[in-house]
């Protein structure tokens, strides 16, 4: 059983995603409790399978689907890397899914099953994207996962539906440019398969088809990563959907493509040039993300809207991180990766559960909440800090081994610019703490003191206790896994 | 100028020519199921491309008849059959992607009354 841990990643939660709706046809409790139960043993598989990569020497576990050896055969790949953001899917896709329970529950009961359905689809697509070796099944996972979060973000109500089908639009767009960019690399090789292929284009010594497809492939993965300027299907998608699937989707999904983005420009497209101008064009459009992002989501009044913009301006880190190439801005880019999943899950879930309970989401809304949902408060604090990059948090380490990186690259205007959406973070965080612990709330009689049900509670409170655990611990994080993560041409 | 033109490329400007149609629709036209169609073109034109890579000419189906499998077998006598198999995979995609565009855009309809996008987002703002 053990020895096909990278297929039953993904198969495990696919499978489930096909008996869930029919359970649920007959007791909602029956239909998500087996989600749960799905989601833990795909944490366990996922952890099992890491920690056995972590063990080996070389860090690499092939497994061929089917018995069919590579490259005619589709390849699974776990390294440090793909195993690591594997994890981090399995973890937060359990942690919204619990959250999950109690949302559900109170705004559609019936519909349980349907959700679950969806959302395992969800993560079994963002699992398969990381797991991988070959770059057509990527492109297969990567509309499942839309598929799935087109679905789930449009439950959002009727804004939703709008600002989903734009979402929709734009992300065909991507798909199609990845799809074509890959069959360049197609006609160029003649094989799809990740390491095959990184070997094969260096023979066929096609510089301008090879430019076209790396091109493409940039282009759509970008899009889907929200990647400045590609971002504008972002804010409004985030901002209408529900609580639960925002907290995931905005905690992961961007991520899983700017792994795709890093995966086939490292470690498939290492020695191209055309990969080189790739990255020294994410470099700019990264640096431009950092300072529009930080800078619109200083405008904006409502809070979950606000958080979406300052996800633009964290996608710009992470694709800074990678641009700069030396493995101090790598290490400081997969860290953001890990952190900006945690902090942002746990902000959208908080800010989600203060709009379930007391239907605020405005800025000015959330005066005084702080009083009424004390550990909620506590735990968007606590995040907000990490985003802020104060340490003792783990924001503050990642931001500082990028802006080590980009010290050392003499990238200034990046220095710049980390240094000056830091202070904005500053600015826009602490203007919702100080309404959310010192605002006061005027409403007459004044409103109960009552906190979000364990369900939504928990999962935000673990993500701000790990946030914290692992800036305090972030150095074994560091050596035995992100430093393991480094492509062969870096390391 | 029209001698040089063989089949395989006026394949590919088929290609060109229609991705750029579709996105143009995208972009250009106002009435959201008209973007859909639009979007649809885009994806045939990546799926016209996929084809036009796997062109041999003079080539035929490839299927092997067991009588022949004695010989060695010439690879240019047959059709590349591995990007017809991933675009039966991208159709698929294409159709549950119009499926849930349609469903959106039905539930848009009811709500809102409109699919135009100027009237829409006059709705929207109300």
């Amino acid at each position: 059983m053990s020895e096909h841990l990278p297929i039953l990643i993904v198969v495990v939660p696919l499978s489930a995603a096909l008996v869930v709706p029919l359970l649920g046809r007959r007791s909602s409790t029956a239909a998500h409790a087996v989600t749960l139960a799905t989601l833990a043993a795909t944490l366990v598989a996922a952890s099992v399978a890491l920690t056995r990569v972590l063990r080996t020497a070389d860090g690499v576990w092939q497994y061929e689907l089917g018995g069919w050896a590579p490259p005619w055969g589709i390849e699974y790949v776990l390294d440090p890397l793909s195993g690591g953001m594997s994890v981090l899917v399995a973890s937060l896709a359990l942690a919204a899914a619990i959250y999950a329970g109690p949302y559900l529950r109170t705004s559609g009961p019936d519909r349980i099953g349907l959700f679950d359905s969806l959302y395992l689809l969800l993560v079994a697509g963002l699992l398969g994207i990381v797991a991988t070796g070959d770059l057509f099944n990527l492109y297969v996972f990567l509309e499942i996962s839309s598929i799935a979060a087109y679905a789930l973000l449009a439950t959002g109500g009727d804004r939703a539906a709008v600002a989903t089908f734009r979402y929709l639009l734009v992300g065909t767009v991507a798909a199609s440019c990845y799809l074509l960019g890959i069959g360049y690399l197609y006609a160029l090789t003649g094989t799809l398969n990740m390491t095959d292929l990184s070997a094969r284009l260096a023979a066929a010594d096609q510089p301008t088809a090879t430019a076209v497809g790396v091109g493409l492939i940039v282009i759509g993965l970008a899009i889907k990563a929200a990647v400045f300027p590609f971002h504008g299907w972002l804010p409004d998608a985030y901002t209408y959907a529900p609580p639960p699937v925002t907290g995931f989707v905005a905690a992961v999904m961007t991520k899983v493509s700017a792994y795709a983005l890093y995966r086939v420009l490292y470690f498939v497209l290492g020695a191209e040039p055309a990969a080189a101008s790739a990255l020294v064009f994410l470099g700019w459009a990264g640096v431009a993300a950092i300072v529009a992002g930080s800078w619109l989501a200083l405008a904006q009044s409502d809070v979950r809207r606000m958080l979406a913009y300052s996800s633009v301006g964290q996608m710009g880190y992470i694709i800074f991180g990678f641009s700069l190439g030396s493995p101090i801005a790598i290490v400081g880019a997969l860290f953001h990766v890990l952190n900006h999943a945690l902090m942002k899950g746990c902000l959208f879930l908080v800010t989600g559960g203060i709009r379930w309970r007391t239907g605020l989401s405005s800025v000015a809304g959330f005066a005084g909440v702080g009083r009424r949902l004390p550990l909620s408060a506590t735990a968007f604090a606590v995040a907000a800090v990490s985003m802020v990059g104060l340490p003792p948090t783990a924001g503050f380490f990642s931001k500082w081994y990028l802006l080590l990186g980009a010290f050392e690259a003499e990238a200034w205007l990046g220095v710049a610019a980390l240094v000056g959406s830091s202070w904005l973070s500053a600015i826009y965080f602490f203007r919702v703490l100080e309404r959310l612990f010192l605002g006061a709330d005027e409403s007459r009689p004044a409103p109960e003191r009552r906190d979000l049900p364990f369900g939504m509670l928990a999962p935000a409170l673990v993500l701000a206790l790990v946030v914290l655990l692992l800036g305090l611990f972030h150095q074994p994080v560091v050596t035995h896994l992100l430093e393991r993560a480094l492509p062969p041409t870096v390391s | 100028m029209i001698d040089s033109l063989d089949a395989s490329t006026v394949q590919y400007l088929q290609a060109a020519a229609l991705l750029l149609v579709g996105l143009y629709g995208i972009i250009a036209r106002s009435h959201l199921l008209r973007k859909l169609m639009a979007m649809n073109i885009l994806q045939v034109a990546v799926i016209v491309f996929f084809i036009a890579l796997s062109t041999k000419f003079g080539a035929t189906v490839p299927v092997v008849p067991a009588a022949a499998t004695a010989g060695p077998i010439d690879p240019a006598a047959y059709v590349n059959p591995l990007p017809h198999a991933l675009m039966l995979t991208a159709i698929v995609v294409s159709v549950s992607t119009t499926g849930v565009a349609l469903a959106l855009l039905i539930r848009i309809r009811r709500r809102f009354g409109t699919l135009n996008e100027p009237a829409l987002l006059d709705r929207l703002r109300e």
